[in-house]
């Protein structure tokens, strides 16, 4: 259970973002958050509602999180395939010289202001 | 209703962080201050290993420990009055973690002396701590012997990040299903580059490799300044 502290961070950087574009009122905030990233989307939400109603720049702000699949290329085949689904050995020929291509994000994608 | 307008960020919220860890590293090679974070899950020995290792260190180097909890101070104080050492207790706020400027505070509030080696001991947890830089030199992590030698497969990332794996409580291996050499492969496979040091600090035993480790470390540290 850590996306109160992530929360915290999306917080900080929302109100830099909004105060380098003279922002006075976030409606939204997208994420992109990777299937393999820790965070579970749902806890994000729920601490979103109760961290970010006690800001003004955020009050009835949703966070909405787009999930981004994870992704792992074989070093030895070079082929892809499902992280989730397979783990770190390689469903084709079987190596464990495998690294996470995709899946890992907890980002910021972008801020709705009406 | 009025027309809503996107403002692209395309910002990972671990950016400002991995920034503010270099910045420490840089600020701590220029004084010659090694910072060793310690992490691992709650119960697993952390402090009585770091008893343990600073009570061989303390009359080689300075040492200055300081300890991360959710809350309470018993960390600290036990630190304290088993080694002399100053030692610190500092207070996350409700934060499963400690990132760089946590720790930049902390360091901010030792004594202040320049110490050689400073350990911090990070919130007993195998999942957060792992994703957030504090700015240490190095990260080693302990897993106990009751927490299974699968620990390596079900907390990849906190394995892959660590430069040493303790492996404590060896005292108990008999009555536990943790294989050792399984164990190695575990940590191999998600970081071939971490050293596993087995030791009971209850007992002491191979405490003198950690703590050995440790020194080269800091020596190392503090040439070419």
């Amino acid at each position: 259970m850590h996306e109160l502290g992530i929360v915290f961070y999306i917080i900080r950087d929302v109100k830099q973002a909004a105060a380098e574009h003279h922002v006075s009122h976030v409606s939204g905030v997208v994420m992109d958050i990777g299937e393999v990233s820790t965070v579970v989307p749902e806890y994000l939400t729920d601490c979103w509602r109760w961290a970010a109603d006690k800001e003004e720049l955020l009050q009835g702000s949703a966070l909405k999180v787009n999930t981004i699949p994870a992704v792992t290329l074989c070093g030895d085949c070079r082929r892809e395939y499902e992280t989730v689904r397979y783990g770190k050995t390689c469903p084709h020929c079987h190596s464990e010289n495998t690294w996470l291509l995709r899946g890992n994000e907890v980002e910021i994608k972008e801020i709705e202001v009406q | 209703m009025d027309e809503v307008k996107v403002i692209e960020i395309k910002k990972s919220i671990f950016a400002d962080n991995e920034k503010d860890a270099d910045d420490l590293r840089k600020e701590l090679k220029r004084k010659g201050v090694y910072l060793l974070n310690l992490m691992s899950s709650p119960g697993s020995g952390k402090t009585t290993t770091l008893i343990q290792t600073i009570n061989r260190l303390k009359d080689k180097i300075r040492v200055a420990v300081m300890e991360a909890d959710i809350d309470s101070d018993v960390d600290a104080v036990r630190i304290r009055e088993a080694t002399g050492v100053p030692s610190i207790q500092l207070h996350t706020g409700g934060m499963c973690h400690l990132d760089a400027e946590m720790t930049r505070q902390g360091l901010e509030n030792l004594p202040p002396d320049t110490f050689d080696l400073v350990v911090l001991e990070n919130v007993g947890n195998l999942v957060c701590p792992a994703e957030f830089d504090t700015g240490a030199v190095r990260n080693a992590m302990i897993l106990s012997v009751p927490e299974g030698d699968d620990k390596p497969l079900k907390y990849p990332l906190m394995f892959s990040v660590c430069d040493v794996v303790v492996v404590n409580k060896t005292d108990v291996l008999p009555y536990f299903d943790f294989d050792l050499d399984k164990c190695r492969e575990h940590v191999r496979m998600r970081n071939p580059a971490a050293r596993v040091i087995p030791l009971c600090a209850r007992t002491g035993e191979g405490v003198d490799a950690f703590a050995g480790w440790l020194l080269e470390e800091v020596k190392a540290w503090k040439e070419n300044q």
